[in-house]
């Protein structure tokens, strides 16, 4: 690739229900792969995708909970939620299955600017 | 630096509106397609009455007119063409699709 | 300008599609680069040849098959999501066994590799979602 764009990934969807949740994972680890700087804001219902001790097997899908966590090994480590969000859906980082990023609303603009391409999922 | 937010839903999802707007910097747009147009109602002005002059507010032509809404688009919108659209992607530095 | 797309929605339930469709069209004739469309989740059913809409209504397959002729553009489609529903070239109609491939003339299937390039490469990358 010639010059490394950065990527902020926007996941505004809960997992399992969706394939977008798992699409967006996808989609991050092959841009790591190809060595893009790669950041996820979780919003809204996204913020669903983090939380811990998901127990999938009955659904006999893949645990969404374990992709998040081999994102470090991809290099992906800049995780964004809300304090909003968070308090949206009643969670706080002790809920979640990462470490992330806590910022407020008024600062996802700025990481919009921060970063070349946004995607959307 | 300036984004062109895309918006393809009626204002009923609300936290699609409250996610876009969220992410808006003074100088973005906004431009409503496809169901966002139903969002030019005057019923649904006050989403966007408070927002800074400098952001711009477009609604797509085709989509407006498909749904019945040629008469009925809010002062606060500019009626544009897919022309237009394109133009808007060059003018703005990125695109967010909200969906 | 250079732009690339990027197709989530379903060609038949959604309007989305439709839309992503006009953008590219409308940008070409107006002398602009479409690098790559990359079509993903359930944008890959566009490239199903055994769609066959009513003689009414629109038909996405072909007209995305005619633009790309006209303009040479490239329109790729993810392999993991197209073998998933149902969207095979010859390689992959062999690998699962199934009875026929049905990937439209004119789409290619690779992997998301071609995704993030378009990203590197493109001055915008615009997403079509539903």
């Amino acid at each position: 690739m010639s010059d490394k764009k950065s990527i902020l990934i926007i996941n505004q969807s809960a997992p399992y229900a969706s394939s977008k949740a798992r699409e967006s994972l996808d989609v991050a680890l092959t841009c790591a792969i190809f060595e893009m700087p790669v950041s996820l804001l979780f919003m809204g219902d996204g913020v669903l995708q983090l939380l811990k001790g998901q127990q999938p097997e009955a659904l006999q899908t893949k645990k969404h909970e374990a992709m998040l966590t081999a994102l470090p090994m991809y290099d992906i480590d800049c995780l964004y939620v809300t304090s909003s969000d968070l308090k949206l859906h009643g969670l706080h980082s002790e809920d979640l299955a990462v470490p992330v990023n806590i910022v407020e609303q008024k600062q996802i603009a700025s990481l919009i600017q921060q970063h070349d391409t946004v995607l959307t999922f | 630096m300036m984004t062109l937010h895309l918006l393809n839903k009626s204002p009923q999802s609300m936290s699609l509106y409250s996610n876009m707007l969220a992410s808006l910097s003074d100088n973005d747009s906004i431009l409503l397609i496809e169901d966002g147009a139903y969002g030019v109602l005057d019923a649904h002005c006050k989403i966007f009455k408070d927002l800074p002059d400098a952001v711009g507010l477009f609604v797509l032509k085709a989509d407006a007119e498909a749904r019945g809404l040629s008469e009925r688009v809010s002062a606060l919108f500019e009626v544009i063409d897919d022309n237009q659209f394109v133009e808007l992607t060059c003018q703005n530095e990125k695109v967010v699709s909200w969906y | 300008m250079k732009f690339s797309l990027v197709v989530h929605s379903s060609p038949i339930s959604q309007q989305s599609a439709a839309t992503a469709f006009r953008f590219a069209k409308t940008a070409l004739e107006a002398g602009h680069e479409i690098f790559r469309v990359f079509y993903y989740g359930d944008g890959v059913l566009v490239a199903n040849s055994q769609i066959a809409p009513p003689q009414d209504e629109i038909n996405l397959p072909e007209m995305w098959q005619a633009l790309a002729k006209q303009y040479d553009i490239d329109l790729v489609v993810c392999i993991a999501a197209a073998v998933k529903r149902g969207v095979l070239d010859d390689n992959e109609a062999k690998r699962y066994e199934k009875d026929s491939a049905n990937l439209v003339a004119g789409f290619e299937l690779s992997g998301l590799g071609q995704l993030a390039e378009a990203i590197a490469l493109s001055d915008r990358v615009i997403t079509f979602g539903a």
